[in-house]
């Protein structure tokens, strides 16, 4: 398994690492017996993110796509960070070893579930603008 | 004569990259040694002739031939007198994997001869063995594997319970490879013995840290392999008791008594052969120099927040340390050592290929994300005190580095 240079690169000098205070979503994805968990804090005003940080518990990968994902999605607004997926992800990090595709998906899930406790907090029900949130992982590692 | 030659910036910029790499090579502090070791010096000399002009067969009469018969012969007798065995009872092979094959593979026909079709072994087995035992409960074997415990030590008196009238196999590691403690395998190849049990030690991990005497084991099969000895990749031995009659493992020519075909690789077994002469005529001088090193490594670490020994200090040899640090992710913490320079590994999912940490980690009854955690120190005889110093002062801020962007970190602060 080897990663590419823009995963280590990313994973060596992480950006947005770190929280937010009173942020205005956070979303946290994965559990800890995958060996996985991604939090990410949302600056947001007039539908513009205008601020990110994330932390993750989670190898290279894990710490590489969250660097990445919440680059992405900086000084973006809401629609546009909603249409960020995991393909473009690993795009962004000139690929990802196949068992590390789910940290991607995981990267995305981050981002919507943060999002999702955006529209929450202001009262707003989330699943038909984000959807569910699939964090497939049931802890039982199967 | 004049000399045209062209240096482009593309070619600088190669010799540039070639320099950056050797020189990281030439500092690179390599604390895997339970991984693969590199070649000793006295390997390669004694490898050389046999790389170079001896290249002649084995088999064939002629005294090119004969020059590499001699060198094996050798080789073998070597290898026996430094385990206690008769050299008959040496095979060479390709290495541990192939022998911890051979080993249960052979016995296996053994037992069926005698009807017998229980095995016992521990549920922390290297995959060379696990993965044959799952093959043969397929075929119909019941297979016991015994705990370990917190420990990392499996019980006689759990033996013993499982014993039945058909059991026909132990195989118990000598020195498990991830976490280094030592099993009591005196005491089960006693026990073996006198309940006519055939017993396998995988010793790829004691050979040169601890005693290895087939006779002393009452060890009917045995396992060493080159590479984790400063000898070559892809060489080992199977030792087996001259009282028992193994089937053939690879049928074809008549070399290793036609029970395991195949032109002799000459120069990895002759340096397999100085490689355990060396692991075993330097183990005391190993041993007092690695013990204080391990516990330096021990003490400081666990002056370390919230990090766990992974198996007990005392049954375990002196160059193999595990822990997990709680809150951050093997895999993470080797790329952050890696980026100092420092060659660990470690039990998590993401370095087992698998989603599951490893299976030694969790044999020792740690949850999941402890077992993510884990970091393997293994040293050799080449591991140097500034070294060790040099990994003792990067560890810490790179393990507080990912704990301070870890969630699950702040969490365990947070409930405690
Ligand atoms: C305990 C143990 N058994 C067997 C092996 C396999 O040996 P080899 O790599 O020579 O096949 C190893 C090393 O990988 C080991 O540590």
């Amino acid at each position: 398994m080897i990663y590419s240079e823009k995963v280590l690169e990313n994973f060596a000098n992480p950006l947005n690492v770190g929280e937010i205070e009173n942020a205005d979503g956070i979303g946290e994805v994965g559990n800890e017996k995958c060996g996985d968990i991604m939090k990410m804090y949302l600056k947001i005003q007039n539908n513009i993110i205008e601020d990110v940080k994330f932390k993750t518990f989670g190898c290279g990968a894990a710490i590489a796509t969250s660097s990445i994902a919440t680059e992405m999605i900086k000084g973006k607004s809401i629609d546009q960070a909603l249409k960020l997926t995991n393909k473009a992800v690993v795009e962004a990090l000139d690929g990802l070893p196949a068992a590390k595709v789910h940290c991607s998906v995981l990267a995305e899930q981050a981002v919507k579930s943060a999002i999702a406790d955006y529209y929450k907090r202001q009262g707003v029900d989330p699943v038909p603008i984000v959807g569910e949130i699939e964090d497939h992982c049931d802890g039982q590692c199967n | 004569m004049v000399y045209n030659i062209k240096v482009d910036y593309f070619s600088i910029n190669i010799i540039k990259k070639a320099v950056i790499i050797l020189k990281d090579i030439n500092n690179i502090i390599y604390l895997d040694n339970a991984a693969t070791t590199k070649l000793s010096p006295a390997v390669r000399e004694a490898m050389e002739p046999y790389l170079d002009e001896l290249y002649g067969n084995a088999s064939s009469l002629y005294s090119l031939g004969r020059k590499s018969a001699a060198a094996l012969e050798n080789s073998r007798a070597r290898i026996a007198e430094a385990i206690g065995a008769d050299p008959r009872e040496v095979y060479f092979t390709s290495g541990g994997s192939e022998s911890d094959n051979w080993a249960i593979k052979g016995a296996k026909h053994l037992m069926e001869k005698q009807g017998k079709r229980h095995i016992i072994s521990s549920v922390f087995e290297h995959h060379a063995v696990l993965n044959v035992l799952e093959s043969l409960e397929k075929s119909g074997f019941e297979i016991t594997y015994l705990p370990v415990y917190k420990n990392g030590v499996v019980e006689i008196s759990d033996l013993e319970k499982a014993i039945r009238p058909d059991t026909g196999l132990v195989t118990i590691m000598y020195v498990n490879n991830e976490i280094g403690t030592i099993q009591p395998v005196t005491e089960i190849g006693g026990i073996c013995r006198s309940r006519g049990i055939l017993f396998h030690t995988d010793a790829v991990q004691a050979i040169g840290s601890v005693p290895v005497d087939v006779k002393a084991i009452n060890a009917d099969f045995l396992t060493l392999s080159g590479h984790k000895i400063h000898a070559m990749k892809g060489v080992g031995i199977l030792y087996v008791n001259k009282r028992i009659r193994i089937s053939p493992f690879i049928e074809g020519g008549a070399q290793e008594s036609g029970l395991r075909a195949g032109t002799e690789n000459i120069a990895g077994i002759v340096g397999l052969a100085e490689g355990v002469c060396r692991a075993v005529g330097g183990m005391e001088e190993k041993h007092a120099r690695l013990m204080p090193l391990r516990d330096k490594i021990y003490r400081e670490i666990m002056k370390m927040e919230r990090v766990h020994l992974n198996g007990e200090l005392e049954r375990r040899v002196p160059c193999c340390l595990n822990f997990s640090f709680e809150g951050v992710e093997g895999e993470a913490l080797l790329l952050q050592l890696d980026l100092a320079g420092i060659c660990c590994s470690s039990g998590s999912a993401c370095t087992s290929g698998s989603l599951d940490p490893s299976h030694v980690l969790l044999s020792l009854g740690l949850p999941h994300e402890i077992a993510h955690g884990s970091l393997r120190i293994s040293m050799s005889e080449y591991t140097t005190e500034a070294e060790i110093d040099r990994f003792l002062e990067v560890l810490p801020g790179v393990v507080d580095k990912l704990r301070k962007m870890s969630p699950l970190w702040e969490n365990i602060i947070k409930n405690s």
